[in-house]
């Protein structure tokens, strides 16, 4: 079995959010790190070659030091890294960037693709679900557990309030929920030959069956009319009182404001 | 391609065991107002099976026409079939705006067909507006009228950008549930039903359902809510959620938390708020024992009154609370339920 993850390096907007003076995110400042939902994707694949026997081949496309990630995901047992790194790929929508991965991917073998959910400086959710659709494959999103049978994938899709057990052909791509497993370390031996491995460097002439008019800022149908800072309202009152007169405080709100 | 063709703000109207979900009467409530900016009228996708009885209740809601999509492949959501279903409607009537609510079925669906029809997509707004793009004019670059602006958070709600989609139609959003107010409801309302089948043909694409598992919690929608109990890791243990419990019954509130808590396996996921979990406003939102992490704050910040309960003053969600109060959550919360009970039974 040959499974392609795709993997995104974010900003670690979760471990303390940076900004410089002017306001704007500090992205140099903030650690670079894989993708959340991407590695619980990368660790599906892998405990899919634990179990069955797979190549995992993983793809990034991004700046050139988005090589980091590869050697992180060779480190943790991936076979191959491919870098989709060239200039006019940059400032990609969801629309160019799932054109140039699946145009990247074209030249792959694959029998599952697996992406995470969502990267967590977009949080859009976009990029599987437009690849799957680029290579005219199923997709089964939201996954929160992937099982092999034969030639088919049976999944456990989530939804708000239910979840559907799905059994689809293979080619197929699946999107993965961080919640599907906890990813595993690097191994000591993983990282020392994950800094020689050969990491394979894909430009635009690399991408298969992409016409230019869908490859990066000009390729993008979406485009930014105006980013900026969240305006949040500001505190309020902060009181640090005894037990009693904090419940008299909270007490004396709620009566103010007509809640009870 | 004529972009002038495409006329009309169109909706999918989700619905589930064939009950409309309420994200698609808040797109009908937003639908109305870029309709009414635009001059021109708002149409509701329903697809499913047997589902063209709901036409009135959209009707109710502000949909001036349905376009009904009923067959039997369409009978519990499938992503191939319904976005065959949704890319031939929008090939067949062109509209402008095609507005998909960012539920787990509109996150899936919206993007494979954004792809299918080659338009852009904008994930997760929670503001739409009809404008000007660029916003203001820029030498050597046409600036386009009546434009569909699309707010959005973005960076874990860090930054708010503003999108549009200049040279592509439809222009195309997901929206965040629980963002858009729905109109009041208008009793026998009628529009101007159609019905529309593209045909479907199984391929590879259709992945077969083996089973259907619904969750057994017994919970109201804490997005309903008009008043959130929330605890975080703070509260200490899924055991001493108990307090919460009791004040949440005893204000008339619900009890909902945060990430920290849904990954400790404390509770449910449906019962989170923030980024990766629900939007909620109710008019009052108790943060108990929460850091107030910038993921949760994107997930409830537009609450009516903020009241925070905290140990450790410096924590964030101070700083967006209307009424922080630095305290020991055990000490404080049962005591307020107490009172609120004797309060509550003074006025009778």
């Amino acid at each position: 079995m040959k499974i392609v993850v795709c993997v995104k390096q974010v900003p670690d907007t979760k471990g303390g959010v940076k900004f410089n003076p002017d306001g704007t995110l500090d992205r140099g400042a903030m650690l670079a790190i894989m993708n959340p939902d991407d590695k619980a994707g990368l660790e599906a694949a892998l405990r899919l070659k634990d179990q069955y026997g797979a190549e995992v081949t993983v793809v990034t496309m991004g700046l050139p030091k988005a090589d980091e990630v590869l050697r992180e995901a060779l480190a943790m047992g991936a076979d191959k890294g491919i870098l989709v790194t060239d200039r006019v790929l940059g400032g990609a929508d969801t629309w160019a960037t799932s054109t140039t991965l699946a145009g990247a991917i074209r030249n792959l073998e694959y029998d599952l693709i697996i992406t995470g959910r969502q990267a967590i400086d977009g949080d859009t959710a976009q990029v599987g679900p437009q690849i799957s659709e680029h290579l005219n494959i199923p997709v089964i999103s939201y996954a929160q557990d992937i099982k092999i049978d034969g030639d088919y994938v049976i999944v456990q899709r989530q939804f708000e309030d239910r979840y559907h057990v799905l059994k689809a052909k293979m080619p197929c791509l699946i999107t993965a929920l961080s919640e599907l497993n906890e990813p595993r370390y690097m191994t000591p031996g993983g990282i020392f030959d994950a800094y020689d491995a050969e990491v394979t460097v894909w430009g635009r002439a690399d991408l298969k069956d992409v016409d230019d008019s869908n490859l990066g800022l000009k390729g993008s149908p979406t485009q930014i009319a105006k980013a900026s800072d969240k305006v949040r309202k500001g505190a309020g009152e902060v009181v640090n009182l005894d037990p009693q007169e904090s419940v008299a405080y909270i007490m004396g709100k709620l009566t103010e404001k007509h809640i009870i | 391609m004529g972009l002038e063709e495409y006329k009309g703000v169109y909706i999918f109207a989700q619905q589930v065991d064939n009950k409309l979900s309420n994200i698609a009467f808040e797109l009908l409530g937003k639908a109305r107002d870029l309709a009414k900016d635009l001059d021109t009228d708002v149409t509701a996708v329903l697809i499913g099976c047997d589902v063209k009885g709901l036409a009135d209740e959209l009707a109710a809601y502000g949909a001036d026409k349905v376009i009904v999509v009923d067959d039997p492949q369409l009978k519990e959501y499938r992503t191939e079939p319904y976005a065959h279903a949704l890319s031939s409607v929008i090939n067949k009537y062109k509209p402008e705006i095609m507005l998909v609510g960012a539920t787990a079925i509109g996150r899936d669906l919206g993007p494979r067909v954004s792809a299918r029809v080659a338009t852009g997509l904008t994930a997760d707004c929670t503001k739409l507006d009809i404008g000007d793009f660029p916003l203001t004019p820029v030498p050597g670059k046409e600036q386009k009228h009546n434009q569909l602006l699309m707010t959005r958070p973005a960076f874990g709600g860090n930054t708010i950008a503003t999108i549009a989609c200049p040279n592509h139609r439809p222009q195309m959003a997901t929206v965040r549930p629980g963002v858009m107010q729905a109109i009041a409801k208008i009793p026998g309302a009628k529009a101007v039903v159609e019905e529309y089948n593209p045909g479907f043909e199984p391929n590879n694409n259709y992945v077969e359902i083996m089973d259907v598992v619904k969750s057994v919690v017994d919970t109201v929608d804490i997005m309903d809510a008009k008043i959130l109990v929330s605890g975080g890791r703070g509260v200490g243990s899924p055991e001493n959620f108990k307090i919460l419990e009791d004040l949440a019954k005893a204000i008339g509130g619900e009890v909902s938390c945060s990430r920290a808590v849904v990954d400790a396996g404390w509770k449910p996921k449906d019962l989170q708020v923030g980024q990766t979990g629900k939007t909620v406003r109710p008019n009052v939102y108790f943060a108990i024992g929460i850091s107030g992490a910038i993921q949760h704050v994107a997930g409830m910040e537009e609450s009516d009154v903020i009241i925070a309960i905290n140990k450790d003053d410096t924590a964030p969600i101070f700083e967006v609370a209307d009424y922080g109060i630095v305290g020991d959550l055990n000490k404080i919360v049962p005591e307020l339920t107490k009172q609120i009970i004797a309060a509550k039974e003074a006025k009778i």
